[in-house]
Parts: C-alpha cells; structure tokens; sequence
C-alpha cells in the first residue's frame, strides 16, 4: 500500500477493505452483493434520495423536513470548555429560533469524562444527539449498533467533500456522523513575542534545534508542554513519527500491523529524546490549559497542540503557527493530525424527528457559520458556510489542512482505545519521565499490544 | 415452643429479604466479577459476545502490565501509613480531646471536618494547595516542586491529604469508645499510683478492644478501597496507581476491558477476603468467650 496522496484517499482507507470499493476478495465481492457493496453505490443512490424526498428541506436552511418538529430534544455534549460551549448553546438557540416547537436540552459533561464513559452513556439512556469524533470509533459504534443511520440526513446536506463524506461513514458504508468542524495540530507561536526576539520559522529538525537552544538561551521555555491528562504527549508522537516514517506508517501502526520495539519506532523516541530538553519540565502535573498559559505569558516561546489553543490565548489573536518541520527530506513534512468532531445520533432517540432535523441543521452552512463565530480555532466542515468572519488563524489553519497531503485523526482516534489509554498513556508517560527507559517502555508496549490486539 | 403461623411468616420474611439482598447485591456481582476476569468481553453487544479465554487475563496482569507492581506496592505504602501514622495519630487526637480540653469542641469540630467532605472534594482543595504552577505551597516556600506530577513526590502529597481526612475519622470513633470507659477503672488505677501513660496502655487500651479491631478494620479497609483521591488528581496513572484505579481505568473508561479489569477486581477481592477473615475470626472468638 502506498502512501495516499490527498485527504479524499485516507478517508477512503478509513473504510475496511471489506466495504470498499476496491478490494475484490473472495469474501467481500460476496459481502459486496449484499449491501457492504452499496459504498459504491450510495453516494448516487443518496444524492438521489435527497433530492427527491427532502427537495424542501434543501431550500429551508434549519433543516426542518415536511412536519414541524416539537417537543423536547437531548444534546450530549462535551464541549465543557467556555468557548465551545456557548457555540453548542449559540447552535441550540439557532435552532430553537427557526423550530419554535423544539425544546433544546444540553447536557454538558466535562470533556474528558464523557469520552472515557461513553460506553456505559451509549447502552444506557443517551441523549437523542451527541457530540463525537471521526475516526475507529465512531466506526466501532456504528458497527455495534450503537448509534443510528444518517443517510437520510445526509441526503439532505450539500457543501461536504467527498472527504468528509467518508470520514463520516460506517464500516457498512452508510453515514453516522455529522461533521462541524476539523482542526489541524502545529506549532503555536506568539509573533510578538518572535518579532522582539527576531525569532523566525523554522524548516527543519536542525533548524528547529538551534531555534530552541536560543530560546533556552533567552530564559524562555523553548516547547511548552503538559501530559497530566496523558493524551497530548500522543500528538508530539503523532507528528514526529509521521516525520519520520511517513503517514503509512501510522496507519499500519495504529492498526496494529507494525512493531512497536522495531527500528522504526524506536527513531521517533530517538528524536523526541533529543528534543524533550527543549520541552518544558515536570509536564505530568501540568494540563494544557496551564501549559498554554505560559504561551499566553510569554513564558514558553512554542506549542505543539491542536489549534484549540486560541481558545487559551488571547482569543486567538497575536497566535500563529508552522506545520512541525521537516526531519528526513524522503518524507516530508505534509503529513498532520487534523481530527474532525461532529454529532451522532442515538440508536434509539426519544425524539428521532427533532434530532434529525436538529443535525440537518448543524450540517448545514448557517450552523457553520454560528460556529465559526463563537470559537475562532477551528475549520469548519461545510464549505459552503460562510468563512467571512474567520481569523487570520482560522483562514491559515484551512490553508494548512488543504495542503496537507495525508491526514491523520489522532493517536486514540486511530487505534483502538483500550490500547490507547491503558498501554498508551501509561507508556508515554514512563518515557516521559525517563527518557533513557525506552527500550523497556517500547518492548512493554509491543508485548502488551499483542495480548490486546487479538480480538 | 412451637412458633405460630404469624412469627413463622415473621422469620422467613426477616431473614429471606437480608438474605435476598446480601445475594443480589454482594455475592452475584462478586461472582460475576470472578467469572468475567476468565473472559475477554468489551462490554458492548449482549453475554453471547464474551470469549472464554482462560486465566490469560492474570498472566498478563502479573507479567504484561507494567502499572501493576507499582498498584501492589502504592496499596501496601497506603496501608502502612495509615497503619503507622495517621490511625495512631486520630487515636493520640482522642484521647487528648478526651481530657475535656477548652475548646475541646471546636477541635472535635475541625478535626472531623474533612470527614464530612467528600474525597473528589478534598482532591480539589489539595490542588489549590499543590498546583505546580500556582498552588499555595510552591508560592509559600519560593520552590518548584511538582508535588502531583513527579511520581516519586506525588504518592506522598497524597497520602498527607488522605491521612489529614483520615485521623478524623479515627479521633472521633475512638473518642466515642474512650467515653464509654467505665470512670471507676481510672479511678482504680491512679488509687494504685499508675502515671496517665500506663494508665492508657494498660487499661484502656485493652480494655477498648472491641473499638480497637474496628479502627483497625477501618484502616484495612480505607487504604484497599482508596481510590477517589488519585483519581481526582490524574486518573491513577504516574506515581499514583492503586489497583482500584486500575480497575476503574480497565472497566469503565473508554477502553471497556472487561475482563481484564475483572481479573484486577478479583486479586483486590481476594487481598480483601485475607483481611475479611482474619477479622470475622477475631469477632467470632470474642462473641464465643
């Protein structure tokens, strides 16, 4: 398999070669007649099915189809933190004003929390919508039967990529999620702060390095850095890794088909070790939050994050950023993680009419818009929102994610999250604490994946 | 005596309802949990989707986990200064409330004060304290010591939070049984001229045995089922993993291990029954006598 050249070709590979399009194995031309197959067929079959039966929900923005939706719809979210919460409300309220019938009930649960009990949220009494993210285990759920089939809403969107199309598909090749927005992670900087140092954009390893030691220099913390809530040390592995091995690597990695204690591997750590000097210390105590207020103060000179750290820093003003740069000239640097969040739909919504045309409207482009509005980091999905009001953050970051040639959703977006959070975190975090350990910590990681990539 | 119909129905009902509840409640999970740990489930889809896989789960605890040992040993140092410091300390707290000291009350009061709180509550409060960055105690001493991010400090930070709830909880239990002392015993002892430290040790002590086992149980028992501090203050991970965090980690978080994480709950169920037992011993005795 080769390296995949666009945005479009890694979502295509998202989807199992079971019910891809391309793979004509014994099995799956089998399965393939029975409906995995219909991945081919669907995008037409949809475009077809919206345009005939939802036509008026095309021409009305909200979303609403034929008979008003009423009563009262529950939202999961886990936008806990300030900025995207009052988006999600800003959202809620935008749709309340155009469905007067609905009573729009939010449900916020604290980021972390609601990722790591969504298991026990989604067999017990979900909310009729919830926030999720792309990747294996929006997947896994649609798989199990925990979420519902959205091919009907989605017949009713226009204004997303293929891309995002198949990023929001099923391992049967149907929808289940719908997009708002996607952000890239890199390297957060303050041009104040860079324009009175003379600091300037680095565009290799070497470069980066030198960079660094003349900020140590300065007394300022070349690389701000937080790992106490174990999952950000993940994106520094994340881009170093497919700086050096190439975004195929990760795939093959985060699907369990590589080594962990292989030379591969063992060349990130070998480049993260040489740059964790330039690290700030005692990251396991810290959060982001705090680490990116020492970027905000001027206190650490980069951040290698996800651009949601504008929602930390001034607003998102005096913040820019470079794509991490380059390590071997052979791979390049136009590989990077840009997750994508959105809604699902419960498997059995108490209100199945309100929560889809409550996801109509968050597909559409004025919920965009909103969006993009309230929480200046992000990128949003639908391309036919209106971009007017972006940040100059906002219109770089859009930039970077179009020329990025492969992306990546995340290391626990990726793999499967009992390996990412009971092998993973731990790991990362013994490395992190001492970095000379890390022929025992990989061999560690090797051995325990193999006793959870069975099943 | 024959029982009539009425205390007959009275009887069964007093100890079928008990009964019915100690099953449901204790004993099915317990043994749910024992059969789950031989399992591979992801706790997604119904019982058919669980695969017998053998004691595979505990040789990968013991030899595949590397939070494990660290678990073991964080839940004996637990016990050992609970054991050692702080129980000894609540006790030495009550006995000098017991000597009716001016403002006796308002020590009661403000020792017993944390007990009150919850233990997510006093994780946060401790932060304030803690916090690297901003916290009370780097701020006061003009050092930067990552007090819940170094693995090697942080096991400790929490444990001074943990005793500080905990001797509170001691002082006032065994405040309670010295003040059921019979007067007349202390009487007796400083007629015979015994100073107040004999007095204690030889007297009361003993004879607040009864009280004594339970602090002793209790103590037993806060340090294996510590739990919500660490968890609080970074999910048991770093420094402060405890085997119930790694159960919580295993069973209920995103990544849904069941059975692995059962066979975590079975080890901790099976270090609770030594202690279950060699207390139900010593009560079973003393009612004997």
């Amino acid at each position: 398999m080769s390296r995949p050249r666009s945005e479009a070709e890694y979502l295509a590979r998202l989807i199992p070669p079971s019910a891809s399009a391309t793979s004509f194995g014994r099995r799956s031309l089998l399965k393939g007649a029975l409906g995995a197959g219909a991945a081919l067929a669907l995008p037409g079959a949809l475009a077809a099915c919206g345009s005939s039966s939802s036509g008026a929900a095309k021409s009305s923005s909200a979303g609403g189809a034929a008979a008003a939706p009423s009563g009262t719809l529950k939202v999961g979210s886990n936008y806990s933190d300030d900025v995207p919460k009052k988006a999600m409300q800003a959202e809620a309220d935008a749709f309340k004003a155009a469905n007067s019938g609905v009573t729009v009930n939010i449900n916020t649960v604290d980021h972390n929390t609601f990722q790591e009990n969504i298991n026990n949220y989604l067999q017990g009494k979900p909310d009729d919508v919830f926030t999720w993210f792309a990747g294996y285990r929006m997947r896994f759920f649609a798989a199990q039967g925990l979420a519902s089939d959205l091919s009907d809403v989605w017949g009713k969107l226009t204004g997303f990529s293929d891309a995002f199309k198949k990023a929001s598909t099923g391992d049967d090749g149907k929808q289940y999620f719908v997009p708002i927005y996607n952000y890239p992670w890199a390297v957060f900087y303050r041009p104040s702060l860079w324009k009175e140092k003379g600091y300037t954009v680095p565009k290799t390893l070497d470069e980066f390095k030198t960079l660094g030691a003349q900020m140590k220099k300065d007394g300022i913390a070349p690389i701000a850095f937080a790992d106490k809530d174990g999952w950000p040390a993940m994106g520094t592995f994340d881009i170093i890794n497919m700086r050096v091995n190439g975004y195929q690597f990760h795939v093959d990695l985060m699907a369990g088909k590589k080594t962990w204690n292989g030379p591969e591997v063992k060349k990130v750590f070998d480049v993260w070790t040489e740059l964790l000097p330039l690290h700030q210390s005692d990251s396991l105590g810290r959060t982001w939050q705090e680490a990116a207020q020492s970027l905000q103060q001027k206190k650490s000179g980069m951040y290698l994050l996800g651009s949601f750290v504008a929602q930390q820093v001034d607003n998102g003003k005096d913040l820019d950023f470079f794509p991490f740069p380059e390590i071997d000239p052979a791979i390049g640097a136009d590989a990077i993680d840009a997750p994508i969040d959105g809604f699902m739909l419960a498997a059995k919504p108490s209100n199945k009419d309100a929560a889809k045309a409550f996801l109509t409207f968050l597909g559409g482009k004025e919920a965009g818009a909103i969006w993009a509005k309230s929480d200046p980091s992000n990128v949003l999905a639908n391309s036919e929102a209106d971009t007017s009001t972006y940040t100059d953050l906002q219109k770089k970051s859009a930039e970077i994610i179009s020329q990025a040639k492969s992306i990546a959703q995340f290391l626990d977006r990726d793999t499967r999250p009992d390996f990412a959070s009971t092998v993973m975190i731990p790991q990362l975090q013994a490395f992190i604490k001492d970095p000379k350990s890390v022929s025992t910590v990989l061999d560690q990681i090797e051995s325990q994946k193999k006793s959870i990539f069975v099943s | 005596m024959r029982l009539g119909l009425r205390d007959r129905i009275t009887v069964v009902v007093m100890v079928a309802v008990p009964l019915a509840l100690v099953v449901g409640l204790v004993w099915l999970p317990s043994i749910c949990t024992v059969l789950l740990s031989f399992t591979r489930w992801n706790g997604i889809g119904g019982l058919d989707t669980i695969e017998w896989v053998g004691t595979t789960n505990y040789v990968n605890v013991f030899t595949n986990y590397p939070p494990f040992q660290p678990a073991m040993e964080h839940n004996v140092l637990w016990l050992v200064v609970l054991f050692g410091l702080a129980t000894p300390f609540g006790m030495f707290m009550a006995v000098l409330l017991d000597k009716e000291v001016k403002g006796g009350r308002f020590y009661q009061t403000a020792m017993y004060l944390p007990v009150v709180l919850s233990l997510a509550l006093i994780g946060f409060i401790w932060q304030l304290f803690y916090s690297r960055d901003q916290g009370l105690l780097n701020n006061v001493l003009g050092t930067s010591v990552d007090w819940y991010g170094d693995s090697k400090v942080n096991i400790w930070a929490v444990l001074i939070a943990s005793s500080w709830r905990h001797v509170g909880y001691i002082m006032l239990l065994y405040l309670a049984g010295l003040k059921g002392v019979d007067p007349s015993l202390r009487e007796a002892a400083s007629m015979d001229g015994a100073s107040e430290v004999s007095t204690f040790f030889r007297i009361v002590f003993p004879v607040l045995r009864p009280i004594n086992i339970i602090v002793l149980v209790i103590t037993v028992i806060e340090s294996l089922r510590a739990f919500d501090l660490v968890w609080v203050i970074n999910k048991g991970r770093n420094g402060l993993e405890l085997i119930s965090a790694l159960v919580t980690q295993n069973v209920v978080g995103e990544a849904s291990r069941i059975g692995f994480g059962s066979a975590l709950a079975t080890i901790m169920l099976v270090i609770s029954l030594v202690f279950i037992t060699i207390y139900l011993a010593t009560v079973m005795r003393e009612e004997e006598q």
